[in-house]
């Protein structure tokens, strides 16, 4: 089997675009069977964490992506070198698309020091070289966003800032006030919304006044777009990408998804919606299942491919955990590094003056090749 | 020669801009207008749309564009038109600017300026007359600048584009058109000074005044006066908040044993109270032959009209009583 096959997604529904993406879209093998992959360990590698919180080895909070995959995944496929990402506090797949790899997401939540940051950010703070974080405030991202295209514009870059948010943040001032900027002066910024249906626990239609919040940014144009469906989504982060960078300026893109877990883990999700609900999704709408049935009918991986491929992704999973669950966590030194960058060692007031001391190392990277780990 | 300490500043801005092609302005009115107050005068004409750029009224939205930029690589200077109206991007400030270097492990560095006027102006009643120092220096991860006169307005702002970090300059409206001598060297481009390093404007052996901003101008008053009656004292111009140079002040105390501390804001939890209690808890305690007092604002919300402001604010008169009381002087 190879070269490419033509689907048909669902339709986009515009808000002041004479045209948008097509609805007829074409895929090769190498592709399908990258993105498959990627959406499965996204959704094993969640799991994973699911079952480590549980078993109390990860702290605080902890919000899972799954039933968002393909998001995340189209969105990626489409992005070019030079683009920039930027989310809120469910990050967790975008680190790993980004670059970090399963075991830093994983050691991270667990608090290790082979995580992301080595355990200084957890669950809501991970960042690569394009990926802005894993911002805990939710909204706050969304003019950072702006800015991180605002740099792009101002290097003259080809390139756009993905700003990600919930159908909750879709309600902060924030917003407004950065579409209102970055339109005014024609940021190469696309604002998603990954609508999956609650902020919390909180139903779109009991905190927004329109739930179409594609049309939401006013005179910033928006495209409604199936979530559920990577090849969507992917096809319309293309098409949006070559407008930013047309110097058109920013667009909504409006993510229908769902998400299958509770809004953090405290949350069993079931209080504001019935297992029903969840389940119909899952059969019916899941990002995986129905991409896979998609590719295999259409020729372009057998069952046995991808079952082949479950297995590999479990192993990168179980792997992950290995180190997640048993690799160290950072000296207590670690607590006096990164205040500030090029700064000459700064005295740091401890609990007590007596347990004031001068920062024994600058930054998390002096500290780790000191004790060997860098 | 003189320059006003708003002169001075419009120097930092325009040498930096030109320095460094990454650095950029942004605020209300900082373009066309020329600055609100007139801090960012001519370097619109001079450096064009794409350096110095009018924001709408939508603080949390500009300063959080502002942090994105300085997180991707650019060097804004965040300009506030006063710091009253920072509060409603203080949650960029503090939970982006300056938490992100600590929870990203040192990948991500945030090299941005906020400035703008702070501390009461004249007349302008509660919501525009607040001194948010102690909000600021309260942060880690912040630097906090505060300068008093020309010199440190130059150097200071020049210091802290520089910084790859983010820091809060704190102006204060009211000595903008203040002018000061300087020398050739706070004229030249190459003028820079530390940050964390305190200044003393006055060498004195009797007691110590310790203060910032605005302040500084209260103490250097208040220690002629006391000259008069023979008493000298040191004042020490912080300069820099956070990091404090608390080293300038205990060798100052081990030479006069005696401390005030002096600012405009509010008293409660304020940058004095700091200072005295680095004082108590370290080897400095044996070194005071008197209480250590605080001259500050007055605990209440600015008052509109004028012999109320003035009595909400403190004057050279309170810091030559506290002192006289340090000093036992009848």
């Amino acid at each position: 089997v190879s070269g490419d096959v033509s689907f048909t997604t669902k339709g986009y529904k515009l808000h002041k675009l004479d045209s948008g993406p097509s609805s007829e879209v074409t895929l090769n093998k190498t592709d399908a069977i990258h993105y498959y992959k990627q959406m499965q360990v996204i959704r094993r590698m969640e799991s994973a964490a699911g079952n480590l919180y549980k078993e109390k080895k990860i702290r605080g909070f902890c919000h899972l992506y799954s039933g968002q995959e393909a998001c995340a995944v189209g969105m990626h496929a489409a992005m070019t070198e030079g683009d920039q990402v930027i989310t809120a506090y469910r990050c967790h797949g975008w680190t790993y698309l980004l670059g970090s790899t399963v075991t830093e997401v994983l050691a991270e939540l667990t608090g290790r020091m082979s995580g992301n940051v080595h355990g200084k950010g957890g669950s809501m703070h991970m960042y690569t070289p394009v990926f802005y974080g894993g911002n805990g405030i939710v909204g706050a991202q969304q003019p950072l966003g702006a800015g991180i295209a605002f740099a792009l514009k101002y290097r003259n870059q080809k390139n756009v800032c993905i700003t990600l948010y919930g159908d909750g943040a879709a309600n902060q001032g924030q917003l407004f006030e950065a579409a209102n900027m970055a339109k005014l002066w024609d940021l190469p910024v696309l604002f998603v919304c990954e609508n999956n249906g609650f902020g919390m626990g909180t139903a779109v239609e009991r905190s927004s006044a329109s739930t179409e919040y594609y049309t939401r940014g006013d005179y910033v144009p928006g495209i409604w777009v199936d979530g559920m469906d990577v090849l969507a989504v992917r096809e319309a982060t293309k098409w949006a990408k070559e407008y930013c960078n047309a110097g058109k300026g920013p667009l909504v893109l409006d993510m229908a998804t769902y998400r299958y877990g509770g809004h953090s883990m405290s949350d069993p999700g079931t209080s504001y919606r019935t297992r029903e609900e969840i389940q119909e999704v899952r059969k019916s709408r899941d990002p995986i299942t129905g991409f896979k049935d998609r590719i295999i009918t259409a020729g372009l991986a057998t069952e046995e491919e991808l079952k082949e491929l479950d297995k590999e992704v479990r192993h990168i999973v179980d792997d992950a955990l290995k180190v997640a669950t048993t690799d160290e966590m950072l000296p207590v030194e670690a607590l006096y590094t990164d205040i500030y960058h090029n700064t000459p060692k700064q005295m740091v007031r401890g609990a007590t003056i007596d347990e004031t001391i001068p920062q024994p190392y600058l930054n998390s990277q002096e500290l780790l090749k000191a004790i060997g780990r860098a | 020669s003189t320059l006003t300490v708003r002169d001075a500043l419009n120097q930092a801005l325009d040498e930096e801009i030109k320095r460094d092609e990454r650095v950029f302005v942004l605020g209300e009115e900082v373009a066309q207008y020329d600055g609100a107050y007139k801090v960012t005068k001519g370097l619109w004409k001079k450096y064009g749309d794409k350096r110095i750029i009018d924001t709408p009224i939508t603080e949390m939205g500009f300063a959080g564009i502002a942090v994105g930029a300085a997180m991707a690589g650019l060097r804004p200077v965040c300009e506030f038109m006063t710091f009253n109206f920072a509060m409603q991007a203080i949650d960029q400030i503090i939970n982006s600017a300056a938490k992100t270097y600590y929870m990203s492990a040192g990948r991500v560095n945030v090299p941005i300026v906020f400035r703008g006027p702070n501390g009461a102006a004249a007349g302008v009643a509660a919501q525009h007359s607040q001194d948010y120092s102690a909000w600021y220096a309260h942060c880690p991860g912040l630097k906090v600048l505060t300068p008093y006169n020309a010199e440190d307005a130059k150097g200071l702002l020049k210091a802290a584009i520089r910084d790859d970090n983010p820091v809060v300059f704190l102006e204060n409206e009211i000595m903008y058109g203040q002018p000061f001598p300087v020398s050739d060297e706070v004229l030249s481009e190459d003028f820079v000074l530390p940050i964390g390093k305190a200044k003393i404007e006055k060498s004195g052996d009797h007691i110590t005044l310790v203060s910032y901003s605005k302040g500084v101008e209260l103490s250097l008053d208040a220690a002629n006066q006391l000259e008069a009656i023979g008493v000298q004292a040191e004042v020490i111009n912080l300069r820099t908040l956070r990091p404090l140079d608390f080293e300038t002040i205990r060798q100052s105390l081990k030479k006069t044993h005696h401390l005030i501390t002096v600012e405009t804001g509010w008293p409660f939890a304020n940058v004095g109270a700091e200072v005295l209690a680095q004082v108590m808890e370290s080897d400095c305690f044996d070194e005071l032959d008197a209480p250590v007092f605080r001259v500050t604002g007055v605990d209440v919300p600015m008052p509109y009209a004028q012999p109320l402001e003035v009595a909400a604010l403190p004057q050279a008169r309170h810091i030559v009583n506290m002192a006289k009381k340090s000093l036992n002087i009848q």
